[in-house]
């Protein structure tokens, strides 16, 4: 029974990465942006919610006790919002300035958790964020199904919406867009407002899946939110296969087993003292996993479905 | 005001400008932004550290301090061996991950991905090697002298200033003048044509890795001399090496040491003003207002 609310904790956890790699799958995936502030997004979309929906607080600003799926829906409009930000000021120029932007995204709200006390807890973060199903608490297995349960709808809903959007004539422009910009753009498509709109919607999804997580655990902290995370979730959608929804949520779990089970293995092996040393070759497999995917199968275990509408069925890209 | 904060700013800024001279050759030449690029730094430091250890075991004499500085004769031989190693970690880079991007004609963009993920796969095995704790090149201190206008430096930081500034001046004397530096400008504007011109591509690529792993290596010794040496001192300087080298104009040498110099200024003049924590968000600011203002930076040439 104890085992079996780990499992369900463990999936619980992987698929809130589940749901930033289809936001991640919308930005690179399916129209070739590339995010290095995934952790930033996730990290928004979680503050904002907390901010909304925790009890009020004496020593910070905020507090509200709002409903839970009011925080969900902020922490998606603050994703988007700070998407279409950085679209704005980006996505005319080359495509590495956004992974630069981004990358500075990431640091510097960092720093706002960090430094504002009076807004995000500071380093110590904020507590007492709502839980679904808070009453069952006391019972730990049909509290942690429950969650399992929730947030694998918010997962299918998210897919079924995503397929559907990206086999419609939206989806196939910035594919267009992906493959060939200068014939999209003769075809009447404009490529930077497509790149806008689907970052913005990564974004909202992104910041939607910290909101999911931090309902979930109950707890938030900067700590939360270093460049690691960007890194877990990339490794995740390649891994997986970018361009293909089914993958990034295979990804997402295979990848996210992969580290616990590491962690597991370097807290059994290792002395005490040598864990957080260790700890960092956790990050050295993850690493060089991406490099070596990257370079010997850079479409991932699920390749992309090459899809022109779902009236006409699937085509695959090497047939 | 204080005027410190000048003195601060120039020595901050000449390592953010050495270490951006590389990143702005690696990108205007092979094309790509190298998100290695900070790690290159820290390893250097490491390197050099570990060399100068193996140095100080060989012969005791070469650590005791030379006035007046810090650090004695061991130190900038350890920097020789430092970057040398450097530089075959860089090429060694090159060879297994990025040249066979290349050769695949992978999109910029995966290249941009795999040096993220080398990124972190080398920063976590310094600090697996090393360990997180902080460690430094010379225990000895030194006092700050005066230099007028209420400004002070310690021997060590005018040196770092000082060396930087030769260095800069002969990287542009050899990339301006000598046929090597043609090359890599021809290569930069057009590798294709360049090579049908009979560049040989590949050997200025190598010499970019070489410049670029060398100025990193020393840009990482003069920050672990300076402050300290951390497996993450890299990753910390990635986004103002990113800013000064945007802000300078992506190719360009002096604008990326300008560049350098302007963020490592604004940050310490930001310390003063609005205080310590935020001095990480200050290229930040910087790069989105050239994003905004200039997107080719100062010296750059407007591009699509």
């Amino acid at each position: 029974m104890e085992l079996l609310a780990y499992a369900a904790f463990f999936l619980t956890i992987a698929l809130t990465y589940a749901v930033i790699c289809l936001g991640l799958n919308v930005q690179w995936g399916q129209t070739g942006l590339f995010n290095v502030g995934i952790a930033g997004f996730v990290g928004l979309g979680a503050y904002v919610s907390a901010a909304l929906t925790t009890p009020d607080a004496a020593e910070r600003i905020g507090g509200f006790d709002l409903h839970i799926a009011l925080g969900w829906l902020a922490a998606m409009a603050a994703g988007a919002a700070l998407a279409l930000a950085v679209g704005l000021l980006t996505l005319r120029m080359r495509s590495d300035y956004l992974a630069i932007t981004t990358f500075g995204i990431a640091v510097a709200l960092q720093l706002v958790f960090q430094n504002t006390e009076s807004l995000t807890g500071g380093a110590f973060g904020m507590a007492f964020i709502p839980r679904p199903f808070s009453g069952l608490q006391s019972e730990p297995f049909a509290f942690n199904v429950l969650n399992l349960a929730l947030t694998a709808l918010v997962v299918l809903v998210l897919y079924v919406l995503l397929e559907h959007l990206l086999r419609s004539p939206w989806g196939r422009a910035l594919r267009a867009v992906r493959e060939d910009e200068v014939a999209a753009q003769a075809l009447g498509k404009n490529p930077v407002l497509l790149r806008i709109q689907a970052f913005a919607l990564g974004g909202a999804i992104m910041a939607l899946a910290g909101a999911v997580q931090a309902h979930f655990i109950g707890f938030i902290a900067p700590a939360n939110y270093l460049p690691m995370m960007t890194f877990q979730v990339w490794a995740m959608l390649i891994v997986g296969g970018s361009g293909n929804n089914r993958g990034a949520i295979l990804g997402a779990v295979l990848v996210w087993a992969i580290w616990a089970l590491s962690g597991a293995l370097i807290s059994e092996i290792f002395p005490a003292d040598q864990q957080a040393r260790a700890a960092s070759l956790q990050i050295v497999i993850i690493g060089v996993m991406l490099c070596a995917i990257l370079l010997w199968r850079p479409q991932g275990i699920l390749p992309e479905v090459r899809s022109v509408s779902r009236h006409l069925g699937h085509r695959n890209k090497d047939t | 005001m204080n005027p410190q904060a000048i003195i601060d700013g120039l020595i901050a800024g000449s390592t953010i400008g050495l270490g951006a001279i590389g990143l702005t050759l690696t990108y205007s030449i092979l094309r790509f932004a190298n998100f290695t690029h900070g790690d290159f730094l820290a390893w250097g430091a490491y390197l050099t550290l570990t060399v100068a250890g193996v140095l100080g075991g060989l012969a005791a004499g070469l650590g005791a301090p030379v006035y007046p500085f810090s650090f004695g004769w061991g130190l900038p031989l350890a920097v020789l061996g430092g970057v040398a190693l450097t530089v075959a970690l860089t090429l060694g880079l090159d060879r297994i991950l990025f040249r066979k991007l290349r050769a695949r004609g992978a999109d910029t963009i995966i290249i941009v991905m795999a040096s993220f993920g080398a990124s972190m796969a080398l920063r976590s095995l310094l600090e697996f090697i090393f360990t997180a704790k902080p460690v430094y090149f010379t225990n000895a201190l030194q006092i700050a002298k005066p230099l007028g206008l209420g400004m002070r430096a310690t021997p060590d930081q005018l040196m770092v200033i000082g060396l930087t500034a030769l260095m800069v001046l002969g990287l542009h004397l050899l990339v301006t003048h000598s046929a090597t530096g043609r090359a890599m400008r021809a290569v930069s504007e057009n590798p294709g044509l360049a090579g049908v011109y009979g560049v040989d591509v590949a050997k200025v690529v190598r010499v970019t890795w070489i410049i670029g792993a060398g100025m990193a290596c020393i840009a990482g010794v003069m920050a672990g001399l300076l402050v300290q040496i951390r497996p993450y001192m890299g990753f910390d300087l990635l986004l103002p090496l990113f800013a000064a080298a945007i802000l300078g104009g992506i190719g360009s040498i002096p604008g990326a040491m300008l560049g350098g110099l302007i963020i490592g200024l604004s940050e310490a003049f930001a310390v003063q003003i609005i205080g310590a924590e935020w001095r990480a968000a200050i290229s930040f600011v910087i790069l989105v207002i050239v994003l905004m203002l200039r997107p080719q930076g100062l010296f750059g040439r407007k591009e699509a």
